[in-house]
């Protein structure tokens, strides 16, 4: 290095002198000095620093288990319950549990596929399971239960392979107080007569003419993310359309902006445009309308106890709109797969069957008010039992429930019909803003060699 | 005339005042919001009382927050995530603008406009290819009196606070101050046997007060604020750190009052640290131009 001009040019000679007569030792010292002081602080940091549950620890007779439920106490217990179960079942191996928050599982999952860090047991949102299992992120699974007596929508498969199971589902459902609806002079739609478009058309001009909300209806437009395809993809299906042609997976043209999905675009917007609903709704729907912002709310099998709590008797709990082609809710919900490292797959399958004993199933399931995978677990909760107060969460389950398309390309469909749906609330041309989604999909699948195995 | 001065002051003050009562509006929202059940916030959500502390009025929310989350622990983790980036960071990088404004090295030019231009790409686009390097690193720990090594630093402390130490606009405020300290105090030092750590430590820093709040600052910001990273980065609960905590809250049945809670909680400390700098930093940002 190259000293500055200006202490080339001594002005006290005896000063320089004294610095380079500096001894040796002394900077050996500091270099020492700092050298220990920079490893003892690195040390320090890797001694009390590293993570109790990192996949690393896979291989010592221990395998890791990712779940979406940290801040979901009851949940999580549950799920802590079951692997506390089999842990003392056998001693060949011990599942050990991490849990990440729900809103930011995937990210974390997928950061661990890119750094090849994956544990050997995960949850998965039913409609991913596809794309992880593309992505080499799953194995198929093997195991010794009959999965055909679960409720289908809790079996996600892909090119003929189950790749995940869950313990349970939720259902769409559209709730109301029975009092409202008979000041209106509004019948109760059940599950022999839903609301057709013109009841439903009807029933809202009613409530509306009432005066008691701005907007009747909250259709949660507020929502973002996988709420838009899960919760509104259903209403373009009743009418016909789909977001994709399931022959095949390849394109979303004729079912995502043909005349029915058209058709959807219109009801869909002139709901908002006539003042039965807000464009963009409270950020808490089932707040709101136990606050009686709103008259008819549409919400999930997950709001039910909290409504029930509060309105008693006077709440009903009523299907999804008929728009042609009968009641449609969205199917799957968290599900649980064996990730393709795994250093002991036998284990994780093992546990996988251990866990979906029916007592199992139904102790997640009554911690989560969620519906039960099986009948057999039904049995175990009153509330799902025949004539149980939440049973018609899975009659609506099991009669409505369309699966999300079982493609790699879901997520991409998801983000382009989430955009398009907003879009055309807020005013953009629906044939176009269809068109267009179509056109992106229609790309995205092509680029990706048409997502074949 | 002084009626109208005092119109003209009292008309100032209003404005200011007005912008004051806006800027709080947030704040004071969170804090009351804090304080009530659920229903009640939405309730009071199209009246004035959405900003007073009225109705239904308790600690609840606090309380089920420590149900909820491991909030002390993530809150410590933070804070010792955040001293010691900060730490760090005000050391190395002073260092760094130490040397590229005082030492005559051949092409100190290229290094700092290479340092700059790290500047103009997002964290975002490095992100994943970090994850993976840093996954490759050599890791060790102590083991007794042994050394154990390892590869990988995911899921550690290490791995929220090295790749953040060096930073590019960090060097630049430090740099940009330095040049402001005249040489001839280096001169002077060096006339009187001082080394270049010496000059640093006892002649550069000591006049860097203002520059060192403001990188403290702005290196805490972000420390603090920090989620993609440790989201990336982080598996084990009991090394996370406060903003993935707000998460925890976002169920399928959101508790709004608890959202509130923990948010007036992990705000506490950011205050305090703006408060404790505040002058050092409005002095630096005017002194080195830098516009916010």
């Amino acid at each position: 290095m190259q000293r500055p001009r200006s202490l080339q040019d001594p002005i006290n000679p005896s000063t320089l002198s004294k610095q380079k007569d500096r001894p040796m030792n002394k900077k050996l010292t500091r270099i020492l000095a700092t050298s220990i002081a920079a490893a003892a602080l690195t040390a320090t940091l890797a001694g009390c620093g590293k993570g109790s549950a990192s996949s690393s620890t896979e291989g010592s007779g221990e395998i890791a288990l990712w779940t979406h439920n940290a801040g979901n106490p009851e949940e999580l217990a549950a799920v802590q319950g079951i692997v506390d179960s089999y842990n003392s079942s056998q001693d060949k191996v011990k599942i050990k549990v991490q849990a990440f928050p729900q809103d930011s599982y995937n990210d974390s999952v997928v950061s661990a596929a890119a750094a090849g860090n994956l544990p050997c047991i995960v949850d998965i949102d039913g409609p991913n399971v596809p794309n992880w299992a593309w992505a080499g992120y799953l194995e198929p699974l093997e195991l010794d239960t009959d999965l055909s007596k679960h409720l289908p929508s809790t079996v996600a498969e892909w090119d003929g392979k189950p790749y995940a199971v869950g313990y349970y589902d939720v259902a769409l459902a559209m709730m109301a107080r029975a009092s409202d609806l008979e000041a209106a002079g509004v019948r109760v739609a059940t599950m022999e007569q839903p609301w057709t478009k013109e009841e439903f058309q009807d029933a809202l001009t009613k409530l509306k003419a009432l005066g008691k909300w701005e907007h009747p209806l909250d259709l949660g437009t507020a929502g973002t993310g996988e709420w838009l395809p899960y919760a509104y993809s259903p209403f373009l299906q009743s009418f016909g359309g789909d977001l994709v042609n399931r022959d095949g997976f390849q394109s979303a043209d004729g079912e995502l902006n043909g005349e029915e999905a058209v058709q959807w675009a219109n009801w869909f917007r002139g709901l908002a445009d006539e003042g039965f609903m807000a464009k963009k709704s409270g950020k808490d729907s089932t707040q709101d309308f136990l606050n009686n912002k709103s008259a008819i709310v549409y919400t999930g099998s997950w709001a039910a106890d909290k409504a029930k709590e509060a309105l008693g008797d006077d709440l009903v709990v009523m299907p999804p709109v008929d728009l042609g082609e009968g009641p449609k809710i969205g199917g799957a919900s968290w599900q649980w797969g064996v990730t393709s490292g795994c250093s002991d797959t036998g284990a994780a399958m093992d546990y996988l069957a251990y866990s979906l004993k029916p007592e199992n199933i139904a102790a997640v399931a009554k911690a989560t008010g969620a519906i039960p995978a099986s009948e057999e677990a039904a049995a175990q909760i009153p509330s799902f039992t025949e004539g149980g107060a939440n049973r018609i969460f899975m009659d609506f389950s099991r009669e409505y429930a369309v699966m999300r398309p079982e493609t790699p390309a879901y997520p991409f469909i998801a983000t382009e019909f989430g955009k398009a749906t907003q879009d055309i609330l807020n005013g953009a041309d629906p044939q176009a803003t269809l068109d267009s989604a179509v056109k992106a999909i229609d790309a995205n699948i092509k680029s990706n060699g048409g997502y074949n195995n | 005339m002084k009626n109208q001065l005092f119109l003209k002051d009292a008309g100032t003050m209003l404005v200011r005042i007005l912008f004051a009562v806006v800027a709080a509006f947030p704040i004071v929202f969170m804090l009351v919001s804090s304080l009530k059940p659920d229903q009640q916030i939405f309730g009071d959500m199209s009246s004035l009382a959405a900003f007073l502390p009225v109705g239904n009025i308790s600690f609840d929310n606090y309380a089920a927050v420590f149900d909820r989350v491991p909030a002390a622990r993530f809150l410590l983790n933070s804070v010792g995530v955040s001293a010691v980036t900060v730490i760090l960071g005000i050391f190395v990088n002073s260092l760094c603008a130490f040397a590229l404004s005082r030492m005559q090295v051949r092409g100190k030019k290229i290094v700092f406009t290479a340092i700059l231009a790290t500047l103009i790409v997002p964290f975002q686009t490095l992100a994943l290819p970090l994850v993976w390097w840093v996954n490759q690193l050599p890791y060790f720990e102590l083991n007794g009196f042994s050394l154990e090594f390892s590869k990988g630093w995911l899921d550690t402390y290490q791995v929220q606070i090295i790749p953040f130490i060096a930073n590019a606009f960090s060097i630049y405020l430090f740099h940009q101050y330095f040049e402001s300290i005249p040489k001839e105090l280096d001169e002077a030092a060096r006339i009187d046997g001082a080394g270049w750590f010496k000059i640093y430590r006892q002649v550069v820093m000591p006049l860097s007060g203002p520059a060192t709040a403001t990188v403290a600052i702005l290196t805490f910001l972000p420390a603090w604020n920090s989620y993609l990273w440790p989201l990336m980065v982080v598996q084990s609960e009991e090394l996370r750190p406060v903003m993935i905590g707000i998460q925890y809250f976002f169920q399928l049945n959101v508790s709004w009052g608890e959202v509130m809670a923990y948010a007036s909680l992990i705000t506490v400390p950011v205050v305090v640290l703006f408060i404790a700098f505040q002058r050092s930093f409005v002095n630096s940002i005017a002194s080195s131009g830098v516009k916010g």
